[in-house]
């Protein structure tokens, strides 16, 4: 295969990367003026890049000798990436206006797009050398992501945090990775499949918990979820949004990817990982959750609690299972930035953002629109029929109750019960309690509430009328790992 | 072999300590990660080595390239964190609870 093929099966991280080095010199250069215009561009290189998913970087197979592959799983998982990252970067100005002291500056929208690239190499890697490359350059963007708000003390701790965790998590990961080639002789997912289905030695035993805790650190499962209260409080609440959703979607797709395609003879051994750390998340998630008294710590708790449903899908192990969990990651992505996009609309008289739940009371009254698309969010999260995101936790159910895992469904179950009882007291705050100074109208135009309002439209009953359309495409995806 | 893997686990195992247990300084916490991502680099050269193959050696170099930006970027980070609060002491890292 020539040179030339190859590149046009990587166009969309081409043409991110060519795009993040374009505009990161139009910043230079123009300077915090040119914020708004770097911001469109990104959109437009983000549009761009999937655009190039139609040709044969959406279908055409292994590309670079076995490096990287395009099939219809990456494309599925890219789509979700781009449109979540568009979403992270149209919510920012408005943000960051506000906050005292720091403007928004273009190197954001360009570190978006640089993470972008990284995660699409994530979910199209086909050897551990680009899963490490996609993985970093996707962790080395999130870091100043986090750390942003530079005169801000809590955003600088939280990327300080972030920093030291995710790279000790990159520490595990690769020594899981220097022991699987050690052990097998390759770093190509095919052959150590072979190896795994030949027969096992302690070494790719070893490899094989290494690597899983290392990536179950980057999708924040427990028990690697410490980091993930702390750097979404602390983080500027766009660039949180962006944690919630995208890297999510990246490091849950290498993780089907590393265990189907380069582990799936070994599937009894990290199975039971897998079922633990589901059953971890949705129980910790659940119950850690109760307590707490900040919005977005609040958010960054449900996400793990996430993470363990969307690991149920993976631990049945199945094409069903997997298109379960690509389901749940679609309708994921439109709840969580949902929330974080009412989030964004918190502010006192002064314009200051605030961030505890209490300020919530009484929005019934002051702003309607905003506490139903809240309470919309809140009852989608919690998995409460008809609003869509019952679907995503029925699709991760049914494939493991197919797969024979009663137990761990029967326990699922039981746990999102608990979760439901956070979710409703947000909205309990928002109905029923004695209203609080209303928040204070934004500036930023139509774009924000166009966005709440689209996500609305996705979680709501009217949701279900896409259901033909996300099953059938899901469960391409998933095919084409099997 | 074996007694390069036992020299990498060993170093693997100091830098994962050197995290959890220092408390005094981040600076260490720095160099831990470093030690870490060298001990990866040992085993890559050894198997690399034993088994006649090159990929691993690649890898180490790639893992080289990496840790030179991370390195850039932790300490880009701890800047920014010490003019904020004129502190780099591990225990005064609690502004949020957690």
């Amino acid at each position: 295969m020539d040179y030339a093929a190859n590149l046009a099966m990587t166009l969309p991280e081409v043409v991110l990367g060519l795009g993040a080095v374009a505009l990161m010199l139009v910043s230079a250069w123009g300077g915090p003026g040119s914020t708004r215009v770097v911001s469109w561009a990104a959109v437009a290189v983000l549009f761009g890049a999937a655009i190039a998913l139609t040709g044969p970087a959406g279908s055409g197979g292994v590309a670079f000798d076995g490096l990287y592959r395009a099939d219809a799983f990456s494309t599925f998982a890219k789509i979700l990436i781009y449109i979540a990252t568009a979403v992270a970067v149209l919510m920012a100005p408005g943000f960051f206006q506000r906050t005292s002291g720091d403007d928004l500056r273009p190197e954001y929208p360009v570190l978006l797009l640089l993470s972008a690239a990284g995660m699409g190499m994530m979910v199209s890697a086909a050897d551990l050398l680009t899963l490490y490359v996609g993985l970093e350059l996707q962790s080395l963007s999130a870091y100043v992501l986090a750390s942003f708000m530079r005169r801000d003390a809590r955003s600088a701790e939280a990327g300080l945090k972030y920093f030291v965790l995710g790279a000790l998590a990159s520490g595990i990961l690769l020594y899981g990775i220097s022991l699987v080639y050690g052990f097998s002789g390759t770093t190509q997912f095919d052959g150590i499949a072979d190896v795994y289905g030949a027969g096992r030695s302690m070494g790719l035993l070893f490899g094989l918990v290494f690597i899983f805790a290392g990536i179950a650190f980057k999708m924040s499962a427990v028990p690697f979820h410490m980091w993930t209260p702390d750097v979404y409080e602390g983080a500027p609440t766009p660039v949180t949004a962006f944690f919630a959703s995208a890297p999510k979607v990246a490091a849950i797709g290498l993780g089907i990817r590393v265990a189907i395609e380069a582990m799936g003879p070994a599937l009894d051994q990290w199975r039971q990982i897998v079922i633990f750390a589901a059953l971890a998340s949705i129980l910790l998630g659940a119950v850690a959750a109760i307590g707490q008294s900040n919005i977005k710590r609040l958010l960054a708790y449900s996400s793990i609690n996430n993470v363990g449903f969307a690991l149920i899908g993976l631990a049945a192990g199945t094409p069903e299972g997997v298109a379960g969990v690509l389901t749940y990651l679609a309708i994921y992505v439109a709840m969580t930035l949902g929330s974080f996009l009412v989030v964004l609309q918190m502010r006192d008289a002064d314009g200051q953002p605030v961030e505890s739940i209490v300020s919530l009371s009484g929005m019934s009254r002051t702003r309607p629109a905003l506490a139903a698309a809240m309470a919309m969010f809140m009852f989608s999260l919690a998995g409460i029929p008809p609003l869509f995101g019952f679907y995503a936790k029925f699709a991760v159910f049914d494939a493991a109750v197919k797969a024979g895992l009663f137990p761990l469904a029967a326990v699922g179950i039981a746990a999102s019960t608990i979760g439901a009882y956070y979710y409703l007291r947000v909205v309990k705050t928002m109905y029923f309690d004695e209203p609080a100074p209303a928040f204070v109208k934004g500036d930023e135009g139509p774009l924000q509430g166009g966005l709440i309002a689209v996500a609305a439209v996705i979680v709501s009953p009217l949701g279900y009328l896409t259901i033909p359309l996300l099953g059938a495409w899901s469960i391409a995806a998933a095919r084409a790992l099997f | 072999m074996v007694h390069y893997l036992v020299v990498s686990a060993i170093l693997f195992t100091m830098g994962v300590l050197g995290i959890f247990v220092n408390r005094k300084n981040l600076i260490v916490i720095l160099m831990a990660i470093e030690l870490i991502l060298l001990a990866v680099n040992i085993n890559f050269v050894a198997f690399s080595s034993y088994l006649g193959d090159l990929v691993g050696q690649v890898f180490a170099m790639f893992v080289l390239t990496v840790a030179a930006g991370e390195a850039a970027i932790g300490l880009a980070i701890l800047v920014i964190y010490f003019r904020g609060r004129g502190t780099i002491a591990v225990d005064d890292v609690n502004r949020m609870k957690g």
